[in-house]
């Protein structure tokens, strides 16, 4: 198995709103050696829950059944890997670059292309708001480059499923075993003592 | 209010109300408050262990026996940490436990005081859930909440950390208000799926050399009939593993042993020549497998659990079916086609013949092996047969003959050592009225050694067989076969003269160094209205065989020294 290779995955989860949950969960994937990338939570449209978005990253093994170990806890109301489903998802960032007057225009054009709010001017720094997917802002990002960029802060991806369909609560259905298309059948047990 | 009740209170109504009828713990500055209440509940047996760790094991080897939910004090800090391995312990083997800790009062949390532990914290990957209570209205809704999670679904260990003040604040308890379960996501009852069950039974019905592999789960579900039913009414020969030990009749013709690292090879080779696993309430452990890519090869695989996480984890499963197990089976079972499968069943007995697996070395010195086939003999599958870990464990499961439900106590996933003595005191004091045997090793006899003192105040009359070779024999075996005999740090020569040592505690001792007095000891042991520790003083170097090294596969199987 080649243990150098990341597997990406995007879950979504609506958890209980309260203390110590983050916890149990990032718990889950550093015990699995698993990577998070992004990470963003929010109140849901039920009081006490909330939704999280988790883009993560680890070896095949450590994220093939990763929804349904969430979804062991008992703090976890539903978890759902949807990488391979078809879904949506956003990004905010704001980047911050250096910029002295001449520069201005040249950014104001940028800017307009990519549909990006500039929130802040100082005398040689702009900042920029951009919302999107991630490669429009790693694009968006790649341009700024040139100009010196200071500082860049990310939210995180949210995601939701296209349709009416939503990652909450099961409504008497059968418990789901997600994502056994992933498995993997080299030889893992390498490990064992 | 004339209904406020103190939280120490609510504590112990809230148990009694969940059937408990037996706490093992020890007090401390923080849970004292509790152990103040307890006068007023005599109903509550509480059984001072001398370590925590004992308390857990406990409570583990009584929840073990009966199937009833365990329950473990301990105080803040060194207290609470002392009960992690039994946390750990329970978790790996799904075991329902409830630990009550004490914690520091609300205002020093989180402020380094004397024995504080952020013990929910420390106890997260070791619980199944656990809870930080801040209020005493909150103890009756969370004790209730927290039994409903430790027994149901896959079962596990929940632990309760109540900070001191939180024991002498005022709240009202009331049982029908507070045991109401409100648990989003959590689903233990989940409805079966006619899909799944529809495709094993294809499969089943259709396979020509199916075997079973039960495992700790059926014990857990309570499934042993439904289980025999299946497999008498199709001709499935049945394989446990080691937790599965005690789920099917060991004197049953279609019985054919626990596979594995140290299983019978038979069983080893019956699961390889299938063209079906059916694994039930088995999580297809690595000491089964070995190696992942290797095992049954020829079968397919279906996979009868609770947990949906188990599925697809070790092993690729044709076809799984999520849900308790004897409800499975109860749907499952009629669909199934009566079969006699008399080839594979021929087929099965030569590889039984051909491959005995459990010959006792010739030898006329004393052996680990002779004592448990003497004592299968003597008790005839009657006894609890408690463990620790090692030679002496795999001895047991494999000399053995279970024939009776919850009979084999032993710490398999975690393997733990130390468990042998605590396990036990649980179990005897769950079953007083039945024999309980644990079988110990030397080295990990001494590691909770201190809970001697717990058999002997409780008058337990638990009979320890200590299978005493002064090494750390499965160390030694390993060192010998996997590191070119390097011995190293796996020999003790400063055994204590066990015989001495259970007088000093007031428990009968007996000292056997030769074969011809295995039975005359065991007999006296069982006589004996107390405990008793009969010391077996076996060979020094004795390697347990079948052996199938970590990660390998039927292919690499030892079957028996070379000589």
């Amino acid at each position: 198995m080649n243990q150098d290779k990341l597997y990406r995955r995007t879950v979504v989860a609506l958890v209980h709103d309260k203390p110590g949950v983050l916890a149990r969960i990032s718990g889950l994937f550093r015990r699995r050696g698993v990577n998070i990338e992004s990470l963003a939570v929010g109140h849901s449209e039920k009081p006490l829950f909330s939704r999280m978005t988790f883009v993560v990253a680890g070896s095949e093994n450590s994220v093939k059944n990763i929804s349904n170990q969430l979804n062991k806890l008992i703090d976890v109301v539903k978890a759902s890997d949807i990488s391979e489903k078809n879904y949506v998802s956003r990004e905010l960032a704001l980047i911050k670059v250096t910029c002295n007057q001449s520069q201005r225009v040249e950014l104001l054009e940028l800017s307009k292309i990519f549909r990006v709010n500039v929130v802040d001017v100082g005398i040689n720094n702009m900042t920029f708001e951009i919302a999107g997917g991630k490669s429009k802002i790693d694009s968006f990002v790649e341009l700024l480059d040139q100009f010196g960029v200071i500082e860049i802060m990310r939210t995180g991806r949210i995601a939701t499923l296209r349709g009416s369909t939503k990652v909450g609560l099961n409504d008497g259905e059968f418990s789901e075993i997600e994502n056994t298309n992933i498995y993997v059948s080299e030889d893992d047990s390498s490990g064992s003592v | 209010m004339k209904d406020m009740i103190k939280g120490s209170e609510i504590v112990c109504k809230a148990l009694l109300k969940e059937g408990v009828d037996t706490v093992f713990g020890i007090p401390g500055g923080a849970i004292l408050p509790l152990y103040g209440t307890l006068n007023k509940f005599p109903e509550l047996r509480h059984i001072l262990t001398r370590h925590e760790q004992g308390a857990c094991h406990a409570a583990d080897g009584y929840s073990r026996t009966t199937g009833r939910v365990g329950v473990a004090f301990a105080t803040s800090g060194p207290g609470a940490t002392n009960l992690i391995t039994g946390m750990a312990t329970a978790m790996m083997d799904s075991v329902p436990l409830i630990a009550i800790t004490g914690q520091v009062g609300r205002p020093a949390i989180g402020t380094d005081a004397f024995q504080e532990t952020d013990i929910t914290g420390a106890t997260l990957p070791v619980t199944k859930h656990n809870y930080l209570v801040m209020r005493a209205s909150d103890l009756g809704p969370i004790i209730h909440e927290a039994f409903y999670i430790a027994k149901t679904g896959r079962p596990g260990p929940v632990l309760i950390d109540i900070p001191k003040d939180v024991f002498d604040e005022l709240a009202s308890y009331d049982y029908k208000r507070d045991s109401q379960i409100d648990l989003p996501g959590y689903d233990p009852y989940m409805k079966i799926d006619e899909n799944q069950i529809e495709k094993a039974v294809e499969l089943i019905n259709e396979a020509q050399k199916p075997v079973i592999l039960s495992g700790h789960g059926v014990i857990i579900s309570r499934a042993q009939e439904k289980l025999l039913e299946l497999a008498e009414k199709a001709q499935i020969p049945v394989v446990t593993t080691l937790l599965g030990i005690s789920s099917f009749p060991e004197n049953h013709i279609l019985s054919t042993g626990f596979p594995g690292m140290h299983g019978m090879a038979y069983a080893s080779i019956t699961l390889d020549e299938a063209d079906l696993i059916i694994g039930i309430g088995s999580r297809f452990d690595d000491r089964i497998v070995g190696n992942a890519k290797r095992f049954g090869k020829n079968s397919k695989k279906i996979h009868i659990d609770i947990d949906p996480a188990e599925i697809n984890k070790t092993v690729k499963i044709d076809a799984p079916i999520i849900g308790d197990i004897d409800g499975v089976l109860k749907i499952l079972n009629p669909k199934i086609n009566t079969q006699n499968h008399i080839e594979w069943l021929k087929q099965v007995e030569h590889i039984k013949a051909e491959h005995p697996s459990l010959a006792i070395p010739e030898s006329d010195k004393l052996l680990g092996q002779q004592v448990i086939k003497t004592l299968s003999d003597i008790t005839k599958g009657d006894a609890i047969i408690c463990t620790g870990v090692g030679q002496h464990q795999m001895w047991a499961a494999q000399h053995y003959q279970f024939t009776k439900p919850n009979t084999w106590i032993s710490s398999g996933g975690l393997g733990t050592m130390g468990f042998e003595i605590p396990s036990a005191i649980g179990a005897q004091v769950a079953a007083p009225n039945k024999t309980v045997w644990s079988i110990c090793g030397d080295g990990g006899f001494q590691m909770t050694i201190g809970e001697l003192a717990t058999v002997a105040e409780n008058k337990l009359p638990i009979k320890y067989a200590i299978l005493n070779n002064n090494h750390l024999g499965m160390i030694t075996q390993w060192q010998d076969m996997f590191y070119d005999g390097q011995r190293n740090a796996e020999t003790y020569s400063g055994n204590p003269d066990f015989v001495k040592l259970a007088e000093a505690y007031g428990i009968k001792g007996i000292r056997v160094k030769n074969q011809e007095d295995i039975k005359k000891a065991i007999n006296d042991a069982n006589k004996h209205d107390g405990p008793v520790i009969i010391d077996f003083v076996i060979e020094k170097v004795d390697y347990v065989y079948p052996m199938i090294p970590a990660g390998g596969s039927v292919d690499e199987l030892i079957e028996e020294e070379k000589k």
